[in-house]
Formats: structure tokens, sequence, C-alpha cells
């Protein structure tokens, strides 16, 4: 073997071994903070953590439903307005726009999407919170689904725009108006990509913080309705981790790794549902 | 072998509701489509330049030619697939039945002028439902399951996948693909049926179930196909246009036209000196 073939085969597994490193560290980071929030917050997780309200400082126990009572209707108020309003200006965007008003919604979007989230939580809270003086629910989920929108907007766009121009052409060589193919073919080719992208946006919006410490800004109590301050599982965590008591930073990992498993519960749902999707084409 | 009637084809066929074709045919044929004086454009840049054909009821028509000659764009001017593409613009008139087909519904329209395309394209759908789209989207009032059936017959496909009709269409091969958008295009019944090199991307036992298909299929529809392949336009087709370069050069009977071609221009293509 010659000294520069040597060379070169000593690079190419070099290079192998750092690519594989890589792409191990990737996957390792999201083992290692599941390990971590199990470690420390796998104890104080049992039942009452999920049907009980917070106890009273000096008091151990007691739970944190409240919490994820609030978000679950804060995301679901988030969803009906991001989801929406994402897919289908996404529709009109990957459909009907010429490229001119495209690129200029398109830049938007990204822009939104690069908005910190707190100056979110501020727009959020003059417009939903501040006419009519106090916080809620509403107003939680009203700035968690401006959030959606720009994700699943551009998401989505990028799903529908990469349905081959030969299925558009076979839909519409049937016979059937662009609306028809839209719903009956490319929306159906896409909506795997779809739903992926929601999920994505959902996940994203689920552990958001900032833009809830204005608008939903916390409850130590249930919230009934939909228009009072209500607690979520964010800032629950922020509000524990930052207490000086031994028995709330225990119950602050604990909530986080309740987000965490919420999140990978839906997403392992999801991935079944579209599994099976494959099986039963659709009509 | 039809040395006497050599140079005895005019070139633009002047469109008319019934017309002839070429010297040879002395009976005069029932037109469905007319094409006349078809000027086409993308953008600034015309692709097609005057022309005018008829085509025959229950024949076979091809189109052949160079790439880049415009047959696809004219097969796509035939149902007004091109209205798809952005800055695409059309002069001229073509009917179906006597009646302007760029004054019409285009939904009624492609309805009545089925595709089938260079790739097969079924739907991400069964093969049932894939077959079934054109009828449930036309709101038909056909029984479905029996109209499914016929088209897989026609198409020559039942035999093969009436004991998977609910598998994903993409278990199919290649040509059975392709035969399935047949079928899928027959679903609607359409009185023309345009091809659009529909061998082009399968291999040889497959392109002869499809020329063979073809033929039958005449019975069913008037059909209409592109295609790069000279031997394939000899084999399925009665008519057979020669373009180039956006003009149409030669549009005889298809023995005439490969026997005795009337234009120079179309034996250099078809003896194989260009193309």
């Amino acid at each position: 073997m010659s000294p520069r073939l040597r060379w070169r085969k000593f690079v190419s597994g070099f290079m192998l071994t750092m690519t594989g490193v890589c792409a191990l560290i990737a996957v390792s980071v999201l083992f290692f903070i599941l390990g971590y929030l199990v470690y420390h917050g796998g104890t104080s997780i049992n039942w009452s953590f999920f049907t009980k309200l917070p106890k009273p400082v000096g008091e151990s126990g007691g739970g944190m439903a409240n919490a994820i009572v609030g978000s679950a209707k804060m995301l679901l108020i988030a969803s009906l307005l991001g989801v929406p309003i994402g897919f289908l200006g996404a529709i009109y965007l990957a459909e009907f726009s010429d490229t001119k008003v495209a690129f200029v919604v398109r830049y938007a979007a990204d822009l939104l999407n690069g908005v910190p989230s707190i100056v979110i939580g501020i727009f959020a809270y003059s417009l939903a919170v501040l006419p009519f003086k106090h916080f809620s629910t509403l107003a939680g989920g009203f700035a968690l689904g401006l959030m959606m929108i720009p994700i699943t907007l551009r998401s989505t766009e990028d799903f529908l725009l990469a349905v081959p121009r030969a299925l558009r052409e076979a839909a519409m060589a049937l016979g059937a108006s662009k609306w028809k193919t839209i719903a009956t073919v490319i929306v159906p080719a896409a909506y795997r990509g779809i739903l992926t992208a929601v999920l994505l946006a959902f996940a994203r919006v689920a552990g958001e913080t900032a833009p809830l410490l204005f608008t939903a800004l916390g409850n130590r109590f249930w919230s009934p309705g939909w228009n009072q301050p209500t607690a979520s599982l964010p800032v629950a965590i922020f509000n524990y981790a930052v207490s000086p008591y031994e028995d709330w930073h225990r119950q602050a990992w604990a909530a986080g790794l309740v987000l965490l498993g919420l999140i990978l519960v839906i997403n392992i749902v999801a991935r079944a549902v579209l599994a099976r999707g494959i099986a039963v084409p659709r009509a | 072998m039809h040395a006497s009637v050599r140079s005895a084809v005019s070139v633009n066929i002047t469109p008319s509701q019934t017309g002839t074709i070429g010297r040879e045919t002395t009976a005069v044929l029932p037109m469905r489509m007319n094409v006349s004086k078809v000027n086409f454009f993308y953008g600034p840049k015309q692709s097609l330049f005057d022309i005018s054909l008829g085509v025959a009821t229950s024949k076979v028509t091809a189109l052949i030619g160079p790439s880049g000659c415009g047959k696809s764009t004219l097969l796509r001017t035939l149902n007004r697939m091109h209205e798809t593409v952005r800055h695409a613009r059309l002069e001229g008139e073509i009917t179906l039945d006597g009646q302007n087909i760029l004054a019409q519904d285009v939904t009624q329209l492609r309805r009545r002028v089925g595709m089938v395309f260079q790739r097969p394209n079924p739907f991400p759908k069964s093969i049932f439902d894939n077959v079934a789209y054109g009828l449930r989207i036309n709101g038909s009032k056909l029984p479905i399951s029996e109209a499914v059936e016929k088209s897989l017959r026609h198409a020559a496909l039942w035999d093969e996948v009436k004991e998977h009709l609910h598998k994903s269409a993409y278990e199919l091969s290649g040509g059975q693909q392709q035969r399935l958008c047949i079928a899928r295009a027959l679903a609607v019944e359409p009185e023309v049926l345009l091809l659009d090199e529909p061998c082009s991307a399968l291999d040889p036992i497959s392109t002869a179930k499809i020329e063979e298909l073809l033929v039958q299929l005449k019975d069913l529809c008037t059909i209409v196909i592109v295609t790069h392949n000279m031997q394939q336009a000899a084999r399925v087709s009665d008519f057979t246009a020669f373009l180039l370069m956006g003009q149409l050069i030669e549009f005889s009977p298809t023995p005439q036209l490969f026997t005795t071609p009337g234009d120079a221009r179309t034996e250099a293509y078809i003896t194989g000196r260009f193309g």
C-alpha cells in the first residue's frame, strides 16, 4: 500500500468516525435531558402530582393538576387559532399567490418566526390583557397561537410544494377543479408532512414560558372558564425552579418531565396514526 | 409500395367537421376534434406555428417529431392542460364535436378529453380509489364498483388486480401503474384520450401490452398519442402528424407517411437521419 493510499484511507476513516460521533452527540442530548429529568423529578411523579393542587410552602406533597389543565386549555386555544390560519394561509401561498405576494408573505412569516417569544408576549399583553384589565387563559392561548401561525404556515407550504406536479396534472386532467385537486389529492398526499409540521409547532409552543408571563400570569388554584389567570406547566417550572425550597425544585423537575413526556406521547401517537395511514389509502 | 402516391400529401389539412387526411383516404372521415390555425406561445417564445389538423373519430392519431418540436405542447392544448403553465398563450381555434373548446368550462372539457402522462402518476390511494377518483369528483350517478371493474377490464388490468383492489397503487409495477392510469382516465368515459409518450418510462413487454391495448380502445374513444418512437407510431396509429420546430410538416395516413413521405424532412426523420 502506497503512503498516499494509506493517508487517504486514514482521512476517510477519520471523517467517518467524526460524523458518527457527532450524530451520536446529537441523539444523546435528548437522552441526557430525559435521564436528568427522571433522576431529579422521577420521585415526585405520583398520582397526586396529576390530580392535586399545589400545597402551601412548608407542606410536602401536592401536585400540579391546575398547571397541566391550564397548559392543555391554552394549547387548545393556540391550536384553534394557529393551525387553521397557518394551514389555509399555506394553501394560498403554495397554490394561488403569484410569486411576488408569496415572497412577501414568506419573508414576513420568517421574520415573525424569528421574533423573540417575549416580544410576542408583550404584544399579546397589549392586545388581549390591557383592554380587559385582567390576565386570562384566552390571552395566553392567543399569544401561543400567534407563535404557531408562522411555524405551521412555512412548513405546511413546504410540504404542499413537495407534492409532485404529476399528481396535480392527473387530477386536473380528470376534470377536477383547482379546489377539488387541492382537497382530494394535494392535501391528502401531503398530510403526513403537514401533521408533523403542526406537531412541531405544538411542541414548540407547549414549552414557551415568556409569552405566558404577561398573559396567563399563573395561578396557585384552579382557573375555571377561560377568563381568569391560569397556571401552566412552563410558568410553574419557572416559579418553582427559582424558589428556595427543595421540595419545589423536585416538583419543577417533575413538571419538566411531564411536559417532555406529553410531547413524546403526542409524537408517538401521531406517528402510529401516520403509519396506519399507509395501509389504508384515503378516498 | 405506394410509389404511385409519392408527393401526394397535403401539409396543412383544411379543418372542417368532416374532412379528409391525405389524398389516399378517399372516404370522408368524421372528425372528433379540429385544430385550426393554432399558434402557441410560452411568454415571448412561440412554440407552435399555425397548426391545423383534424382528429378522426375512433382512430388513433400519432404526433411524432424530435424533442422540442412541440408535439407534447400541441397535445396539451387539446384538453387545455397548457393553461396550468404560467405565461402560456394560445391563438386559434380548437373544436370538439364542432364546439370551440376554448369557450367551454375547462373541467367539463377535461372530463370529455382524458389524458395519460409520460410517467405513471397514480394517486397515493388504493387501486380502486384511483379508478373511482374521476367518477367521485364528477358526482357520477353510476354504481362506482361496476364502473371501476369495467374500466380496469378495458385497460387489461382487471385480472391482475381484482384480488387486491384495496392495496396501494404504488405496489403495482410501472407498466401496471400506467395501465391503471389509463383505466382511471377511461372511467369517466371520455370521448378523446390523449397519451403523452405513455411508454417512455416502461420496459418493452409493458410497452407491447399498452400498444395492444390502444388498438382495442379505438372502439371506445378517439386516441391521440405523442411518441418519440416511430415504430410505435407505425404500429398503433391510423394517422400520423410529423412536427418539426413547432410546424406541422406532414399529416397523412400512417402507412403512407412511413412508406412514401411527402416531405424531404419527414423522410430524413423517419429514416433516422436526425432526431
